[in-house]
């Protein structure tokens, strides 16, 4: 079965969030970074943690954790901030670790099941095993829907 | 062939272009019997309909077609110029226009010109049914190779005197090939094997126009010579390049008649079918050419995002000179100091450059101006005259982008409220055209532009008496005003001047919105008008919007920037001096009651009630003629920063207008005053 559908692969960054592995595509990936200083943005969404400056360019970073509605976690050594880069603009995700990168078969990759844990099933697009790993794969266009004015005039 | 490579190539040359045939179209409804200016709309037009035929966009093709062949009838005295047929041609540019950016933006350039393509037909036939459009490019051709020398008394002095020592005269018509990258080598070249054979005595463009490449694809020369015509034809078409050449003999007795120089040219006019060279294919060459047209003037176009990368890099260096100076003071080695002394001069001049690359004249603005104004001239039935001053001015790429509605806006407004028509103005006594002038100068950091009229200027009465029933002004306050601060009124939010709402002005919204968006660019706009004499709305504007002067200022560890256009001034005042209104705190500023703005509540910040040592520092912001007193914990001082956007992911975030990099890398965010005065 392998031979046949050796070609249709693809490349993915696998990183990890509580003792999940996720993956998402290496085409997507500008680049992982460890902690850089953030600037906390008020009223925002908590999820987003703030802007870096990621080499001239003001970049947003977004808490994956948060984002899944998981418990927040202190930054330490293994923290890796990923900047992803979509179609529109280029966002930082904190995971707690970066771990591999890997080939699986798009023939791996299944359709996700009604429940997966505690994430939000609308976030995921499938999820693919490989060996004897689970890798949930991320729909990030649906992760990071652009963040809208919070309207909660103060003054 | 694949067309994408040129595809933004073809759009920016299809919009100068387009540029060019509005100026001209304007300048010949001044002088409609100028031949000169149809020639060269002629000539846009043509261009253009090659481009876009290659680029495969039928549409713009046939449009174009059709916009010739009534430009080629006015030429050729088919037709005359009338204010309907610029019309219809002023339409037809309009047309294409929108569909060159259309394919701008990604689409088909596509659209339905078929009623503009008939009316243009019905011009066209207005007085000739003849021309068939097919015959059209070839007719233009051979006109164009019959264009005929005219000599000078002098110069037919010397062509009998050459006579008579047994020389021969020709006039020699070369045509080009129309992919012809490198023309004005290919004149010299032919110049330089026609002179070997005998003596140049006129050439038709000048010699000067040929060097420039200030020409078509042809050229005339008057030649002496003992050589015959077929010799020099034979030899000038070894050039390479040449299309066609055709050598007439100039007649003795001709040159005696007034229209001498018409009989000449008899014998060999047809042009003969395409020549030995169509080695290439044509398509791809009409790309080069206008690669190669374009490097005519000594200039590179730049995608403005490369120049942002440039400048995000250069930021990244300055931030770490930064760092280097500040290592330097600390080891005091007078090498490394001298290093990064020099180090630190080159930056700055680096810093400028890269600045002035992102400056672009205000003219990319002012450019649609005058079709707007004809048009809404026309609408409103006045008579007015555009004149534009200063249209070379540079400014910022960042600044120009947002200055075109607010000045159309005023633009607008001086045409439907400030200049009178036709007849009151010559029961005025002033001529019966209004003039607006449309000024633009640097002065210091600044760009001024103005717009000044002549028409009715501002009517104290009028506007004081709209002001007080608005409730903008106390009656008993109305007295005391200078004439400049009630022309100002008519910048203030709901105020309108018109009587009745007019198609022109009247969408709903007044001058306050022009006020609000200068004012946002960190700009300012005052008015001077005198009754009966006109109006000057003068609007100052940064040289750049990239880099802004801030106030930064500290927050529990947090920096923020507040932008000093929007500041008045700071102030630390006593905790006893604070009041309570309505629950609102505020305090008394010079008279004024300011309200006051604690941005650590805005920010979501823990506010630490007992703090404060007695005092606060307060930044006094403004928003038009509103204040307010922005509670922070401390100043760190002036800065000039780089305004960077916080991007699409986080799409209008309350209070803030953006972000910049500190000298220590940090991002610091910047406070939009606006946001929070109401």
């Amino acid at each position: 079965m392998t031979e046949l559908l050796e070609q249709k692969e693809m490349k993915v960054i696998v990183f990890q969030l509580m003792e999940k592995e996720y993956a998402i595509a290496v085409d997507v990936v500008q680049s992982i970074e460890k902690s850089l200083s953030i600037t906390r943005v008020p009223k925002t969404p908590p999820y987003v943690k703030g802007v870096i400056n990621l080499r001239g360019v003001v970049t947003p970073i977004v808490s994956l954790r948060e984002r899944f509605g998981l418990e927040s976690k202190e930054i330490d050594d293994s923290t890796r901030i990923i900047i992803v880069t979509l179609e529109e603009f280029d966002v930082g995700l904190i995971v707690d670790a970066a771990n591999d990168v890997l080939d699986i078969s798009l023939d791996a990759i299944e359709a996700q099941p009604e429940v997966v844990g505690t994430v939000e099933s609308e976030f995921i697009s499938g999820i693919a095993k490989v060996d004897k790993r689970l890798l949930v794969m991320l729909n990030l266009d649906k992760v990071l829907q652009p963040v809208k004015r919070v309207t909660t005039d103060e003054l | 062939m694949d067309t994408n490579q040129y595809l933004e190539m073809f759009i920016d040359e299809s919009k100068e272009h387009l540029q060019s045939c509005n100026e001209h179209l304007l300048e010949l409804e001044k002088n409609p019997e100028d031949l000169a200016i149809v020639n060269e709309i002629f000539r846009s037009a043509h261009t253009l309909k090659g481009m876009s035929a290659t680029m495969g966009y039928e549409d713009i093709a046939d449009l174009t077609h059709k916009m010739e062949n009534v430009l080629d009838a006015i030429r050729n005295a088919k037709i005359r110029v009338t204010t309907e047929i610029l019309d219809v041609v002023f339409q037809a540019a309009d047309y294409l226009e929108e569909m060159v950016m259309d394919i701008a933006d990604g689409g088909t350039g596509k659209k339905d010109v078929r009623e503009l393509v008939e009316s243009l037909n019905r011009i066209e036939a207005g007085e000739s049914a003849v021309a068939a459009p097919a015959a059209e490019v070839a007719a233009t051709v051979v006109e164009e190779v019959s264009t005929n020398l005219h000599f000078d008394d002098f110069e037919k002095t010397v062509i009998a005197q050459s006579f008579e020592q047994g020389f021969q005269a020709f006039e020699i018509a070369v045509q080009l090939r129309e992919d012809c990258l490198l023309k004005a080598v290919r004149v010299f070249m032919v110049f330089e094997v026609l002179e070997k054979s005998g003596e140049i005595i006129k050439s038709e463009p000048s010699v000067e126009q040929l060097e420039n490449e200030n020409f078509d694809e042809q050229f005339s020369v008057a030649l002496i010579t003992k050589d015959d015509a077929e010799t020099l034809k034979a030899k000038i078409m070894k050039v390479s390049e040449v299309d066609n050449v055709i050598v007439a003999p100039i007649q003795v007795d001709a040159l005696h008649t007034t229209n001498g120089a018409n009989e000449v040219e008899e014998e060999d006019v047809v042009a003969p079918p395409m020549p030995v060279i169509a080695k290439k294919e044509p398509a791809a060459q009409k790309g080069k050419r206008s690669a190669a047209a374009q490097s005519g003037s000594k200039t590179i176009r730049v995608n403005i995002e490369r120049l942002d990368v440039l400048m995000n890099l250069f930021e990244e260096l300055v931030i770490d000179r930064g760092r280097l100076q500040s290592i330097a003071s600390e080891l005091h080695n007078p090498e490394l100091n001298e290093t990064v002394e020099r180090m630190t001069r080159v930056s700055g001049d680096l810093q400028n450059i890269i600045l002035n690359m992102r400056m672009i004249p205000v003219e990319t603005v002012f450019n649609r101006f005058p079709k707007m104004v004809r048009q809404l001239a026309r609408e409103l039935d006045k008579k007015i005259n555009l004149e534009i001053v200063g249209a070379e001015t540079e400014l910022d790429r960042t600044v120009i982008d947002e200055i075109g509605d607010p000045l159309v806006h005023l633009i607008r407004n001086a045409l439907d409220h400030g200049v009178e028509s036709p007849a009151e103005r010559l029961a005025k006594g002033k001529p019966e055209e209004g003039t607006v002038t449309l000024r633009a100068y640097h002065s210091g950091n600044h760009v001024f532009i103005e717009l000044e009229d002549d028409g009715a200027g501002v009517n104290r009465e009028r506007v004081l008496a709209k002001a007080i029933a608005n409730g903008l002004v106390m009656e008993e306050a109305a007295e005391a005003m200078t004439d400049r601060q009630v022309a100002e009124l008519i910048l203030a939010s709901g105020f309108s001047t018109a009587e009745k709402i007019s198609d022109v002005s009247g969408r709903g919204v007044g001058l306050d919105v022009v006020k609000n968006t200068i004012e946002s660019l960190g700009g300012y706009i005052s008015i001077d008008s005198t009754e009966g004499q006109g109006s000057l709305f003068q609007v100052q504007l940064p040289l750049t919007l990239s880099i802004i002067s801030v106030m930064l200022v500290e927050l529990d560890r947090e920096v923020y920037a507040v932008p000093l256009s929007s500041i008045i001034e700071t102030a630390i005042i006593q905790t006893s001096d604070i009041l309570n209104a309505h629950n609102q705190k505020v305090i008394d500023f010079r008279g004024n009651i300011v309200p006051l703005v604690y941005l650590k509540e805005i920010f979501e910040m823990d506010v630490e009630e007992n703090a404060s040592d007695g005092f606060q520092s307060v930044v006094i912001v403004r928003k038009g003629e509103k204040l307010a007193g922005l509670v922070v914990d401390s100043f760190i001082g002036q800065q000039e920063i780089v305004l960077k956007s916080l991007g699409n992911y986080l799409q209008s975030v309350f209070a803030i207008s953006g972000a910049t990099i500190l000298g220590n890398g940090q991002v610091a965010l910047i406070v939009d005053c606006n946001a929070l005065i109401k």
